[in-house]
């Protein structure tokens, strides 16, 4: 389900994770303080750490939207129908944005370079529509999902080939 | 700018009034002419010698010496010939012996010898203002008459476009049909990965000189188109991601968005007469087809059908309008009245059509076919009658009309490989005939040419 486009962010995602579980579970500096029936000892360091606890990213972003619904649904050729696997994934999105009430997003349709561009701008423009349609089908007011159309001018995959094509046919919600 | 043009046009008349030796046709001779409608003719062996200076040779212009202006007016003549596929400039190393000056007959026997049937000769000079003067004589070499010649009186700095307005009229005088070469390429300079082009919106002459970007590349842009009338371009962009219609006016340099409409605006293309940008527009995911005039910025919705309904273009006279649409299941061709009315389907042929253009002349319409996993250019009657291809690779894109209707300029993809590379742009042109395809000259990755009408 994960695409291509995605493997930079759950790359990031894991790295900043890390870095704020560091952060978090980093003990502050103590300063001892000195009681007098401790005969003078200083009281032994401590390098104890407790496990570290994964963290998402920050709801509401990008990153979570991508880790939790998934960004992107895909087309057939020359065609602006949601598939059941769309749909599913449009589901998630829904209840992402329920969960975040307050984003906005804006739904982005591309087309495969297998068209001419002007009829690919109107067809991404179709794509973004079809889905910002379900999405407001499912109960999310219109005014949060924007659409743009990109027609082939954004492939996510450069190739000139099956499996590129079928990448690039796809509808992108990006959060505002 | 503007002022020098206009002066520079008085004086390009003028001198046309001035060139006194009028063109007659032989008698005892077959009249020297180049069929322009059959395709794969022989080229016509044509001698264009550099043109004679006039007075001192090492004369300093604006633009090199005489001797120097001369020769890069022949070459540029030469170039623009050739490229038309229809005449074959001999090489000047044949030639047997230059003529001295432009108003000496020349010597035909010398001409005859190398095989050459038409025969360029010319001169420039100085004017005490510092223009440069500068004059042709088209001569039939077996019929030894002249067939044209005229004079021009232009700023040095202008020799190009003196050159092509010669080649203009060579053209016209062999061909009977009006020429194309001084005229422009509006089009999209394309750099970076395909995944991240950058696109700039750029002009050039229709040989490749005097090279301008016109954006630079940080908002995308697509589908410039001249207008007929007036030195502007309309084109698409995506200034704050918001993808609408633009006017830009080559002069002032200003960019103005075309309208206030709340969702994109796209596949804009100038009214004949230059005064209405017909459009689509893209709401609630359809897209319909409307006209604005740039005057009152009045909008008229022209089609209404929940289907795509995109690239429109006009007839020359205005009555009609071709556009592309997908309302009987695939992409197709449909020609409407200018009103919209009496909306009828034209391609029939196996496979999908797009990017209808209207030839200036009327007669025919050119598109894109998608079929058999390419695409191609074609043309066929307005009634949708006697398709041809002209063009066979893997993407070849979004044609656009010479002036004259005689040659058309398109953009060709190159697929990428399985890792993303190799995939290019770039601009051909072909004969309406389907012969003489060849690259224009680029600086870089091109797509998405419109020519203009012939300079005024």
């Amino acid at each position: 389900m994960l695409s291509n486009g995605l493997g930079i962010r759950i790359f990031i995602v894991p790295v900043l994770a890390a870095f704020l579980a560091a952060c978090a579970t980093t003990p502050p500096p103590e300063t001892t303080p000195a009681v007098d029936d401790s005969a003078g000892l200083p009281a032994a360091p401590t390098d104890d750490v407790g496990p570290a606890t994964p963290i998402g990213p920050d709801a509401g972003t990008q990153g979570d939207l991508d880790a939790t619904a998934g960004d992107r649904v895909f087309y057939e050729y020359d065609s602006a129908e949601l598939t059941a696997t769309a749909r599913r994934t449009l589901q998630a999105q829904a209840d992402w944005l329920r969960a975040n009430s307050g984003v906005s997003v804006i739904l982005e349709g591309h087309a495969d370079e297998r068209g001419t561009r002007e009829y690919n701008l109107a067809l991404g423009e179709r794509r973004a529509t079809a889905a910002k349609n379900y999405l407001v089908a499912l109960g999310i007011s219109g005014s949060r999902v924007g659409t743009i159309s990109y027609g082939k001018e954004r492939p996510a995959d450069p190739g000139s080939n099956e499996a590129a094509w079928a990448k690039n046919r796809r509808g992108r919600m990006a959060v505002n | 700018m503007d002022v020098m043009r206009r002066h520079f046009w008085i004086f390009v008349f003028l001198g046309a009034a001035l060139a006194g030796a009028a063109a007659f046709a032989p008698t005892a001779h077959a009249v020297l002419e180049v069929d322009i409608t059959r395709g794969n003719i022989e080229p016509l062996p044509i001698a264009i010698p550099g043109l004679s200076p006039e007075g001192l040779t090492d004369t300093d212009t604006a633009a090199g010496t005489l001797e120097q202006l001369g020769a890069k007016i022949s070459r540029v003549i030469s170039a623009d010939l050739e490229r038309s596929g229809l005449f074959r400039p001999i090489d000047p190393a044949a030639f047997i012996r230059l003529p001295t000056a432009a108003e000496v007959r020349p010597r035909f026997s010398n001409w005859r010898a190398i095989a050459a049937q038409a025969l360029v000769t010319g001169k420039v000079s100085l004017e005490p203002d510092g223009r440069a003067r500068i004059e042709f004589r088209l001569w039939d070499v077996f019929a030894e008459s002249q067939m044209t010649g005229l004079r021009y009186v232009a700023p040095p700095q202008n020799w190009r476009r003196v050159a092509h307005l010669i080649s203009d009229a060579i053209y016209r005088r062999l061909t009977g049909e009006a020429g194309y070469f001084d005229s422009r390429i509006v089009y999209i300079s394309e750099s970076g990965p395909k995944t991240q082009r950058v696109k700039r919106l750029s002009i050039m002459d229709q040989d490749g000189a005097n090279h301008r970007f016109l954006t630079s590349g940080e908002d995308l842009v697509l589908t410039p188109r001249f207008s007929p009338s007036r030195q502007e371009i309309t084109y698409m962009a995506y200034y704050n991601d918001q993808p609408r219609v633009y006017l830009y006016n080559i002069d002032t340099g200003k960019h103005e968005v075309l309208g206030d409409f709340p969702n994109m605006t796209f596949a804009p293309r100038f009214s004949p007469d230059g005064n209405r940008v017909i459009m689509s527009l893209a709401e609630a995911g359809n897209s319909d087809v409307y006209l604005m005039d740039l005057r009152t910025r009045a909008v008229r919705r022209l089609t209404t059908h929940p289907g795509i309904d995109t690239s429109p273009s006009f007839s020359p006279d205005g009555t009609h309008i071709v556009f592309n649409s997908d309302r009987g299941g695939s992409q197709q061709l449909y020609v409407m009245r200018a009103d919209g009315s009496d909306i009828h389907r034209i391609s029939f042929g196996n496979g999908r059509y797009a990017t209808p253009v209207w030839s200036p002349r009327g007669d025919l319409i050119a598109f894109t076919k998608i079929s058999q996993a390419k695409f191609r250019i074609g043309v066929m009657r307005q009634d949708g009658s006697g398709e041809r291809l002209l063009t066979d690779s893997y993407q070849d894109e979004g044609p656009t009309w010479s002036p004259n209707g005689r040659v058309l300029m398109y953009f060709r993809q190159i697929p990428s490989d399985a890792q993303g590379e190799g995939g290019s742009t770039s601009l051909w042109s072909v004969d309406l005939t389907g012969y003489n395809e060849r690259p224009v000259t680029a600086p870089n990755d091109a797509s998405d040419p419109a020519w203009s009408p012939l300079i005024r």
